[in-house]
C-alpha cells in the first residue's frame, strides 16, 4: 500500500504540491491524470524518492520513503521519469540488465539473465539488443528504459509517462503488459498519464490532479465522466461508451 | 555489469588479449633505451653493471610508467562518468593543477620533507578544486559540453597562475617545474614506490565500476536502483584526487591521458565500466610508455619529457575528439 500523507512541495514561489494526501491500494493499475503543471509528475517522484518532499510522509508498504535505505527500497519499488536522456553509451542489453542490480549487485545468476532476455523480448527489442542507446530513435530508447525498470521486478513500479514516444502499436502493448503484470503478479502499477482514453481502458483507478491536489480518486468507469474531466481539463469532453469502454472525445 | 553471454565475453577477452600483446613487447623494448648502453645479452652475460642499471634505473621506471599510465587512464574514465561529461577529467577540471599547488604548499609553507605528507596536502588540494571547479560548474547558464572543460582549463589555468608567483616569490620555480613536467628519467628505486599507490585506487575503481556507470546514466537512475549516487559521486572525486596527487607527486604532471585514453577506448567498446576498465588501464600504461620511448629516442642521448609528448599528442587528440562531437551534433 502507498500512502502520500499532507504532501507540500514548492518550486520558488509557486506551490506544485499543496497538502496532498491518498492511499493506492496494492494490486491493479492507478493512472494520475491532469493538465500540465498539475503535480501529477512531481507527486510520482516524491513517490518514487527521486525528489524531497518540503513537509509530509509518504510510505510504501510501512516504509518512509525518504528514510529507508535506498538499496532495500529498490527491491520493492521501481520508477521512471519521463525524460531518460543520457550521453552514456550502453548497449540496451546492458541497460536492461543494470535493471536486476537490486538484487545481483552486479552478478547476474540464470534467473536475472532469464528476466533481461525475456524483458528485451517482450518488448521487441532484440533486434537492438547489443546497439547502443544513442543510436536508437526515443521510442526504441523509452521501452529500454521501461524494459530495464521492469526487469527490476518489484512490488511497485512507478512510471512517469511511460508511452512517451510510442507509436500507437506499441503503446497498446505496453499498457497489455503493465495490466498483465499487475493482475498476474499482484503489482502495483501507478502511471502518469497523458492520453485520457488509455488510462481509461487499461487502469482500475484513477486519480486526477489539478492545480497542486486531488480533485477525485475512484473506479475508472466513475471518474470518466465529461463533468469531472471538464473540471480536470478546463476543456469539454465528451464521453461514450465505445466497446464497452469509456472513451473521452474531445479533438474538435 | 557483464550480461554473461559468451560472445561478449569473447569481445571483452580479444581487446584485453590485443592490449597486452601491444604492452608487453613494448616494455620489454623500453628496459633497453636510454642514455646508458644496455642490451638483453649484457645481463645475460652477468653484466653487473648491466644488471645494477637494470635494476636501479631502467625497471623502476618502467614500473612508474605503467602504474602512471594506468592509474590516470582510469582516473580520467572513473571522472567522465561521475561527472557525466566525457571531457571532464582531471587535466580539464583544474584538478591537477590544484595538485600541484598543493605540493607547492605543502613544500614552501609547511616544510614538508616526505612525499606522504606531500602527497596527502596535493589530495585535498585536488578534491577542493574539483570540487570548486563542479560548484562552478552547477551556476554555468551555459554549460555545453566543449565549454566545460573549456572552464575547467581555465580554472587550472589560474590555480597555476598563482602558484607560480608563489614560486617566483619563494625561489622555488627549479622544483615547481618538476611537479608540472611530468618526466621519468629522475625515477630511480626508491623514489618512485608512491605510486603503487594508485594500483590500489585502480583495484577500488574496479570494485566501485558498476555503480560509477550507474551514476554515469543519471542520478534518477541511481537513485531508482538503490545506488547511493551522492556517495558513488564523492568516492569516485576521492579515488581520482588521490591518483592525481600521488602521480604529481613523484613523477609530475602528464597531460591529456586522463582524457584521450577513456575517450578513445570508450568510443570503441562502450561505457560500461565493468568492461571498459581494464582495457583503458592498459591503453592508459601503453600511451605513457610510448610517449616516454618517443621521448627518450628522439634526440639520444639527450630526452624530451614525457609531458611534452603527452601534450602535443594528447592535445592534438583531443582537438579532433572536440570536432568530432561537434560533426555528431551539428
Amino acid at each position: 500500500m502507498i500512502e502520500v500523507r499532507n504532501v507540500t512541495k514548492t518550486y520558488g514561489s509557486t506551490k506544485v504540491l499543496d497538502d496532498v494526501s491518498l492511499t493506492i491500494a496494492p494490486g491493479g493499475v492507478t493512472s494520475i491524470i491532469g493538465a500540465n503543471g498539475a503535480g501529477k509528475s512531481t507527486l510520482l517522484s516524491i513517490i518514487g524518492r527521486l525528489l524531497p518532499a518540503d513537509s509530509g510522509r509518504v510510505t510504501v508498504d510501512g516504509l518512509d520513503v525518504a528514510t529507508t535505505p535506498g538499496a532495500t527500497l529498490a527491491k520493492r519499488l521501481a520508477v521512471l521519469r519521463q525524460e531518460n536522456h543520457t550521453s552514456i553509451r550502453l548497449s540496451v542489453r546492458e541497460l536492461v540488465a543494470f535493471g536486476r542490480f537490486p538484487h545481483s549487485r552486479g552478478r547476474l545468476n540464470a534467473t536475472d539473465l532469464a528476466a533481461v532476455d525475456e524483458a528485451i523480448a517482450y518488448f521487441e527489442l532484440e533486434e537492438f539488443a547489443d546497439r547502443q542507446l544513442d543510436q536508437l530513435s526515443g521510442g526504441q530508447r523509452q521501452r529500454a528504459h521501461v524494459a530495464a525498470v521492469l526487469c527490476q521486478d518489484t512490488d511497485y513500479v512507478l512510471l512517469d509517462e511511460p508511452l512517451n514516444n510510442l507509436d500507437m502499436r506499441h503503446s497498446v502493448q505496453m499498457m497489455r503488459r503493465l495490466r498483465r503484470m499487475a493482475r498476474d503478479f499482484a503489482k502495483t502499477v501507478v502511471l502518469v498519464v497523458h492520453d485520457i482514453n488509455f488510462a481509461s481502458c487499461h487502469s482500475d483507478e484513477v486519480i486526477a490532479m489539478r492545480d497542486g491536489g486531488v480533485v477525485a480518486q475512484g473506479p475508472t468507469a466513475e471518474l470518466m465522466t465529461p463533468e469531472l474531466l471538464s473540471t480536470v481539463f478546463d476543456l469539454d469532453i465528451a464521453v461514450h461508451d465505445i466497446g464497452g469502454n469509456r472513451i473521452g472525445v474531445y479533438y474538435s | 555489469m557483464s550480461t554473461g553471454t559468451g560472445r561478449r565475453r569473447e569481445v571483452r577477452g580479444r581487446h584485453l588479449v590485443l592490449a597486452v600483446l601491444l604492452l608487453v613487447p613494448a616494455a620489454f623494448a623500453s628496459l633497453f633505451v636510454g642514455a646508458g648502453e644496455l642490451s638483453p645479452l649484457d645481463l645475460l652475460n652477468g653484466d653487473s653493471d648491466a644488471a645494477l642499471l637494470l635494476v636501479e634505473s631502467r625497471l623502476p621506471r618502467l614500473l612508474a610508467i605503467l602504474l602512471a599510465g594506468t592509474a590516470m587512464g582510469v582516473a580520467g574514465l572513473v571522472m567522465m562518468h561521475i561527472t557525466r561529461n566525457r571531457f571532464v577529467t582531471p587535466s580539464t577540471a583544474g584538478t591537477t593543477e590544484s595538485a600541484v599547488l598543493g605540493v607547492f604548499v605543502a613544500t614552501a609553507f609547511l616544510g614538508a620533507e616526505s612525499v606522504m605528507v606531500k602527497m596527502v596536502v596535493a589530495l585535498g588540494f585536488a578534491l577542493i578544486g574539483t570540487l570548486f571547479f563542479l560548484w562552478v560548474l552547477r551556476r554555468l547558464t551555459f554549460a555545453d559540453v566543449v565549454v566545460v572543460p573549456l572552464v575547467g582549463i581555465m580554472l587550472g589555468g589560474v590555480i597555476t597562475a598563482v602558484t607560480t608567483f608563489f614560486a617566483y616569490r619563494a625561489d622555488l620555480l627549479q622544483s615547481l617545474s618538476a611537479w608540472t613536467n611530468g618526466d621519468f628519467s629522475s625515477v630511480l628505486r626508491g623514489r618512485y614506490e608512491l605510486l603503487w599507490l594508485t594500483a590500489a585506487v585502480t583495484v577500488g575503481c574496479y570494485l566501485y565500476a558498476n555503480r560509477f556507470t550507474v551514476a554515469g546514466v543519471g542520478r534518477d537512475f541511481a537513485v531508482n536502483l538503490g545506488v547511493h549516487y551522492d556517495r558513488v559521486v564523492n568516492l569516485g572525486l576521492l579515488l581520482v584526487s588521490a591518483t592525481t596527487a600521488a602521480v604529481v607527486v613523484t613523477v609530475g604532471n602528464i597531460p591529456f591521458i586522463g582524457l584521450v585514453v577513456p575517450n578513445l577506448v570508450t568510443l570503441v567498446l562502450g561505457d560500461n565500466l565493468r568492461r571498459v576498465l581494464p582495457v583503458t588501464a592498459l591503453v592508459g600504461a601503453a600511451f605513457v610508455l610510448a610517449c616516454d620511448v618517443v621521448g627518450r629516442v628522439v634526440r639520444h642521448p639527450y630526452e624530451i619529457p614525457v609531458e611534452t609528448v603527452a601534450g602535443v599528442v594528447g592535445s592534438i587528440v583531443f582537438i579532433l575528439l572536440v570536432l568530432r562531437v561537434r560533426r555528431v551534433a551539428g
